[in-house]
């Protein structure tokens, strides 16, 4: 088995009395869609947020291509990238500048043809000049999805990738995202609500209840293993019982 | 009309007064404000009783130099509100970007920002007035990059407080800069404050500044020790600035505010 893409060890995070995560340890593989399962409140965002190196864990390692986040931030970055519902880019910069601006924060070259490429990817090479704020909640969400693979990241974070988007645009962000790891060997964090979604999203999937860990596997073997048909009815009984 | 509803509407905005920070400065801080610089300003005036030499000159050239300090200021603080208005502040920081990088971006723009507004500036004063900002001449230059360098650092400080407090302080955006103006002598000497308030102000880099462009207009004598002070005070805060920033950052990472500073 070759060694993990990230390292999660005993990552924890308290706001004053409050602990939003709850000394959690999991692993993702090269090219692993990891699912992060959850209600709300359950630790998923801020997990993210501190794989980003957005929020600082209070204890607990991250460590992502055998680095130390807290130690090599930098290096680690440049190789990562993200999307999420709860952001998004200047309005007033059109599609292109907005990407253009990601490009050079990751020091990227021959940044007009990528531009091109995932824009294609997206199926927004047509709106390459248009302002941000004229886009609707679906282009929005594919411009979202097309910064975080504009940087050829090895590991993505997706938080909700797919929230607020009719069932068409959703599932041609999945088909999207399942050919980008296909081709790439790209690894995926990704959070969601839909669990159909998850299911067919994920390899593995890890199951967060008020900050802690109380499940992980794949989607069969968390249903066999709470008793239930589906995610959904795993994640009904976990959430109403918490 | 019924009074129910207008008393509503009135409890709306009075349980808005408890905890909003733009609306208790509109009652304590710019009527302050406005009174101090105004009042020392007429102090000036009567003190010299209209024989002020050259005035235009004197108030003209002030408030073009305070715009080149307020602007600086605001290059900073803006374009950090910007990435908060933008919801962008994520994408940023979950880059590679160092918060460093974020502060060297932020001074290239006030740059920008202090060429542009100053052209207009002593262009519109040139063409209404028949005043020649650069009638100082060349000791106008390294008073006015000090100039920039306090902007900064108010700038530096008031993204700091923004990123700390949220959304709401950035009023703070447009005010804090004027805390400094009455002990920053813009428009009248240093000696028209009162001696407690003297004390504070030589601790100033901008009182050493206007004092300094003071002298050269009355004296033509170049204000050396005054460019030395300023500038010795403003690398001293500065220094101190930047490590406050990036001493807020860390807070901010810690407690989980630099992903909420938009909410």
């Amino acid at each position: 088995m070759p060694a993990p893409i990230l390292e999660v060890r005993n990552l924890t995070k308290r706001f004053g009395d409050s602990i939003a995560v709850d000394d959690i340890s999991f692993d993702i593989q090269p090219g692993e869609i990891l699912g992060l399962l959850g209600p709300n409140g359950a630790g998923k965002t801020t997990t993210i947020q501190m794989l980003l190196g957005l929020v600082t864990p209070t204890a607990g390692s991250i460590r992502m291509f055998g680095l130390d986040l807290a130690t090599h931030r930098e290096q680690i970055l440049q190789q990562v990238n993200f999307s999420s519902t709860y952001i998004s880019m200047p309005y007033s910069l059109t599609i292109e500048e907005n990407l253009w601006v990601v490009a050079k924060l990751y020091g990227m070259t021959d940044i007009s043809r990528r531009i091109d490429e995932v824009l294609k990817k997206v199926e927004m090479e047509d709106s390459r000049t248009k302002i941000t704020r004229r886009l609707s909640s679906g282009q929005m969400t594919r411009l979202a999805l097309a910064k975080a693979i504009l940087t050829e990241p090895k590991i993505l974070f997706l938080d909700e990738p797919t929230a607020s988007l009719d069932p068409d645009i959703a599932h041609k962000i999945r088909a999207l995202l399942k050919e980008v790891r296909k081709s790439t060997g790209l690894s995926v964090l990704y959070t969601s609500h839909n669990m159909k979604e998850m299911e067919e999203m994920s390899d593995r999937i890890v199951f967060l209840q008020k900050g802690r860990i109380v499940a992980q596997g794949t989607a069969q073997e968390i249903t066999q293993r709470f008793g239930q048909r589906d995610l959904e009815e795993v994640f009904l009984k976990l959430a109403r019982e918490s | 009309m019924k009074l129910h509803r207008i008393n509503a509407l009135v409890q709306r905005h009075l349980f808005l007064y408890r905890r909003s920070l733009p609306r208790l400065m509109e009652i304590f801080y710019w009527p302050f404000l406005d009174l101090v610089v105004w009042g020392f300003i007429t102090v000036y005036l009567m003190k010299f009783q209209g024989q002020l030499p050259g005035v235009v000159t004197f108030f003209l050239g002030a408030l073009i130099l305070w715009d080149v300090l307020f602007r600086a200021q605001q290059g900073i603080t803006i374009s950090f509100l910007e990435e908060i208005w933008a919801r962008n502040l994520m994408n940023l920081f979950a880059s590679p970007l160092k918060p460093s990088e974020f502060l060297a971006a932020t001074m290239v723009l006030s740059i920008f920002k202090v060429a542009a507004v100053s052209v207009v500036m002593a262009t519109c004063a040139l063409a209404f007035y028949d005043y020649n900002v650069f009638m100082i001449g060349l000791s106008l230059v390294p008073f006015v990059l000090n100039l920039v360098i306090t902007g900064w650092i108010i700038g530096v400080l008031t993204t700091s407080i923004i990123m700390r407090f949220g959304q709401e302080a950035e009023v703070l955006a447009w005010g804090m800069v004027f805390l400094f103006q009455p002990v920053s002598c813009v428009f009248y000497p240093i000696e028209v404050l009162p001696a407690w308030l003297q004390a504070i102000a030589w601790g100033n880099p901008a009182a050493h500044i206007f004092e300094g462009m003071r002298m050269v207009l009355n004296t033509s004598v170049f204000p050396a020790e005054h460019l030395a002070w300023a500038t010795g005070l403003n690398l001293l805060y500065f220094v101190l600035m930047v490590g406050w920033f990036h001493y807020t950052f860390n807070v901010c990472k810690e407690q989980g505010l630099l992903v909420r500073v938009g909410e």
